[in-house]
């Protein structure tokens, strides 16, 4: 039953969305740049496109990592939204899922593998420029996950310290989503710019900054291997707001009417990532250090001491 | 006609690639990704590695220096790739045919499948060209 959900809501439903969420991601930027943008069907035809083709292993790479490197990641995505799909529990009205599959702590260790995979195969491709990218997402990872780990003891803390996502949903289907507080709010700000560096969207998205490092780690990736690591991004774009949905805006709701509602829920948090991307310059790696060990940690502890004292 | 080759149409990434030119040809082809033209309609996108085109763009005389690159280029990129030349220079070396520098045309150093003249080709001739291309891989 497990292994059925890893298959239909971990893989194949997060892809449709994701796919599906970087088209909306693709054509909103367009239309910013009063431009068409690229057909419905575009970011599929990407992925086909890509299987298709051949599938390079650049002399002196790691071959086994260079290869392995994708397959670790997206198994990381995929599990990561499957734990959050069983945990949100009323996927379907499905109150059979009432054993102990995983809590927050096991969301955030698999939401830093994805981070990982991208440095494994930067590393192991051997080529300078992924050698840059990578120690690039490296210095990235390291400075987003001190006010990530911060924030997310937020909702922990309201629900009255429970490290279950089940409990987080219940509390706020009772007294309201976390976000209606003021600690809910600062702890959201926050969230929304570790989401961007976490998808190396454009503030940081020096890891792949195409204009000055070709396409980062990614450069000598091609054919199956890339198509993966896409397909993983495009999945990390669904995964991550459903957590953050979770965990301060009350859960997808899936019954009638409600869906809607969850619908313009996920929409809404899309059109925030791609407008950021859309209106800023990229950051140097110095300057996003700073500011997510400064100014981000500070705000992330302010919520945090609200949260206890219960604001 | 099978599904990858239909989503290949659908989305050809172009590398782009100056082997010497005057730099009339590439603004050209950046004026191609602009509100005006935006060629992102028909799927295509300018990718910055060989390693993910589906298309090698070359502008330029192929001087005895790049002559190279551009070989060890074209079999770098991952197959099935095209390859399309822009502007005079590319096609038959242009102002520099008699030079002691540009010694062979483009197309004898690697396969070309579209020629595109023009010094340098507007955008909408290379939006023609490209729709030419997908016509002439959809029909063969």
């Amino acid at each position: 039953m497990y292994l059925l959900y890893l298959i239909v809501f971990g893989v194949i439903v997060t892809a449709l969305i994701g796919l599906v969420a970087s088209w909306i991601d693709r054509k909103v930027t367009a239309r910013i740049q009063y431009r068409v943008g690229p057909p419905f069907l575009q970011p599929f035809r990407d992925i086909v496109k890509l299987l298709g083709k051949e599938t390079l292993i650049p002399r002196g790479s790691s071959r086994v990592m260079f290869m392995l490197a994708p397959v670790i990641g997206f198994s990381a995505v995929a599990m990561a939204s499957t734990i959050l799909w069983i945990n949100s529990g009323r996927v379907f009205g499905n109150e059979s899922f009432q054993s102990f599959l995983g809590d927050i702590l096991v969301v955030i260790y698999l939401l830093a593998i994805p981070s990982i995979s991208i440095m494994l195969g930067g590393f192991a491709s051997g080529n300078p420029v992924a050698r840059v990218g990578a120690s690039r997402e490296m210095k990235l990872l390291l400075s987003y996950e001190l006010p990530f780990i911060l924030v997310v003891l937020v909702p922990i803390i309201k629900s009255g310290f429970s490290l279950r996502l089940e409990e987080i949903l219940k509390m706020q289907a009772m007294d309201g989503a976390f976000a209606l507080s003021v600690s809910g709010i600062l702890a959201l700000i926050v969230f929304v710019l570790v989401m961007q560096a976490k998808l190396a969207f454009v503030p940081f998205d020096m890891p792949e900054a195409e204009t000055e490092i070709i396409s980062g780690p990614l450069t000598d990736y091609s054919g199956t291997s890339l198509a993966m690591f896409k397909l993983m991004k495009n999945m990390l774009l669904f995964t991550l707001p459903f957590f953050m949905v979770i965990l301060f805006l009350g859960g997808f709701h899936l019954d009638g009417i409600r869906i809607l509602y969850s619908v313009l829920k996920y929409v809404i948090i899309l059109l925030v990532i791609t407008v950021i991307r859309n209106t800023n310059p990229r950051l140097r790696i110095d300057q996003a250090m700073k500011i997510f060990w400064g100014p981000v940690t500070a705000l992330a502890v302010v919520a945090v001491i609200f949260a206890i004292l219960g604001m | 006609m099978s599904i990858t080759l239909n989503a290949l149409l659908k989305s050809p990434w172009v590398f782009h690639l100056s082997t010497g030119s005057c730099n009339n040809c590439d603004i050209e082809v950046l004026d191609c990704l602009t509100p005006r033209f935006d060629i992102e309609r028909f799927g295509m996108l300018l990718a910055g590695s060989i390693k993910h085109a589906d298309v090698l763009l070359v502008t330029g005389s192929c001087n005895r220096k790049s002559a190279r690159r551009l070989k060890e280029l074209y079999d770098q990129a991952p197959k099935p790739c095209v390859v399309v030349a822009i502007g005079e220079c590319s096609l038959s070396r242009g102002l520099f045919i008699h030079s002691y520098n540009c010694p062979v045309p483009l197309d004898h150093i690697i396969p070309v499948n579209v020629y595109i003249p023009g010094c340098p080709p507007k955008p909408e001739a290379i939006i023609a060209g490209a729709v030419k291309l997908i016509q002439k891989v959809k029909g063969s």
